[in-house]
């Protein structure tokens, strides 16, 4: 059942069908990525996560995040080959996304402070990178809200018929996942406007403040088989009853 | 009008087993056979068919370039914008035939005639300059040849 590789010279041992990236930091081991998240399949889009795999005496470059383990393979997660070609990519990737903060930090991390290549002129969601990890998010909530549109240097996020969806519920799980923080988000006390739609908040009965989005509310209740009133209250106030209650617990 | 999509594309969707979303190509490939491009209402009844999210239908159709989400003319006009056709006047005819129909490359009449479309190379070098009607290849074609070829199709029609 384990999976016996070595990492940077190290005995690792790790589940059979893990993927390399959650093995090699599970162990300790640094790997850098941008359209990576444990929640859904990963792709390898933005290829910052690449390591040198030795694989049956041949050696490869490869994005570790989609790579399975397999025994024996003699791993490295840092060299100067990874490093010239992760700062490469991120020189692509910047210029692709030149407000992006994780991409500027990660990209001067690897020396490149100014790609040499024009800057993309993206007006439709600028610095966006194509990961599509608020594609796969929006899937992976059950919504499906979200895909690529389009081939090649037309491809963009959005939305099917480039319209507001009815399968949007406003739960801006694609905005907080977004690494470059390209999706526009607006928020106010009792609504959310993301993705040419607004949605009203479901507000705490106890203090107001918003708890979820009433779509969201409505989804996630009938999807998730929750109690009616389960998003009553905001968290602080669940939180404030729920020890309210434990206190009167006799111990 | 939009029922009349409906019935059509329910027609189409027939052919095709329920709940299979590896069959969407195909069933795009059927709808644009039936309609010449894809309307909005059949790939929605396409995607609730295939128990597939109307996003990823859309990205598909979206994806490949034989898909057209836009109606399309009867008559399809393509200018092969290749280099051989290029350099042997391609750029005169289109413009010769966008001045004919009185639309831009890439668009369609108003009354569905027809469709002027670009190509990057159709293989037919030495035929060049060359326009493609309706499938048919006419080769070391004039503006002056096209516009009577789109005037005979035009003729046609209104008898």
């Amino acid at each position: 059942m384990d999976v016996k590789l070595k990492i940077n010279d190290v005995e690792v041992s790790a589940q059979k069908g893990e993927y390399l990236l959650d093995v090699a930091r599970k162990a300790g081991f640094e790997i850098p990525s941008l359209c990576h998240h444990e929640a859904v399949r990963p792709i390898g889009s933005c290829r910052v996560c690449l390591v040198e795999v030795v694989a049956g005496g041949k050696t490869s470059l490869t994005t570790s995040c989609n790579y399975v383990v397999e025994p024996g393979i003699e791993v490295t997660t840092d060299s100067e080959l990874i490093h010239k070609m992760r700062a490469v990519n991120l020189e692509l990737l910047l210029a692709r996304a030149p407000g992006a903060r994780r991409v500027r930090d990660l990209a001067a991390r690897y020396g490149v402070s100014r790609p040499r290549f024009a800057p993309v002129d993206d007006n439709w969601l600028p610095n966006c990178i194509l990961c599509e990890l608020c594609v796969r998010v929006c899937e992976h909530q059950g919504h499906s809200a979200l895909s690529t549109l389009g081939r090649g240097d037309q491809k963009k996020i959005g939305l099917p018929f480039n319209r507001p969806a009815e399968s949007c519920v406003g739960c801006g799980a694609c905005y907080s996942v977004c690494p470059t923080e390209c999706i526009l988000m607006k928020e106010t006390r009792t609504n959310r406007t993301i993705w040419g739609q607004t949605f009203d908040f479901v507000p705490c009965k106890e203090c107001g403040a918003p708890v979820i989005t009433e779509k969201h509310r409505d989804f996630a209740i009938k999807n998730q088989e929750l109690p009616e009133n389960y998003y009553d209250l905001c968290e602080a106030c669940k939180q404030a009853a729920a020890s309210k209650r434990f206190a009167s617990v006799a111990w | 009008m939009s029922t009349a999509i409906a019935k059509q594309a329910h027609a189409v969707l027939k052919n095709h087993p329920r709940d299979e979303p590896s069959a969407l190509v195909n069933v795009l490939h059927d709808i644009q056979d039936e309609f010449r491009y894809l309307p909005e209402e059949a790939l929605r009844l396409a995607s609730e068919h295939l128990q597939i999210s109307t996003a990823q239908v859309f990205g598909v159709a979206s994806f490949f370039k034989g898909f057209h989400l836009k109606p399309r003319g009867e008559h399809i006009c393509t200018v092969c914008m290749g280099t051989a056709c290029h350099v042997r006047g391609a750029p005169r005819l289109l413009e010769q035939a966008e001045r004919d129909l009185g639309i831009s490359s890439g668009q369609t009449t108003p009354d569905l005639q027809f469709t002027i479309e670009e190509v990057n190379c159709v293989g037919a070098c030495a035929l060049g300059p060359l326009v493609i009607v309706d499938g048919e290849y006419n080769g070391n074609m004039t503006p002056h040849r096209l516009t009577k070829l789109v005037n005979k199709i035009q003729k046609k029609k209104g008898k």
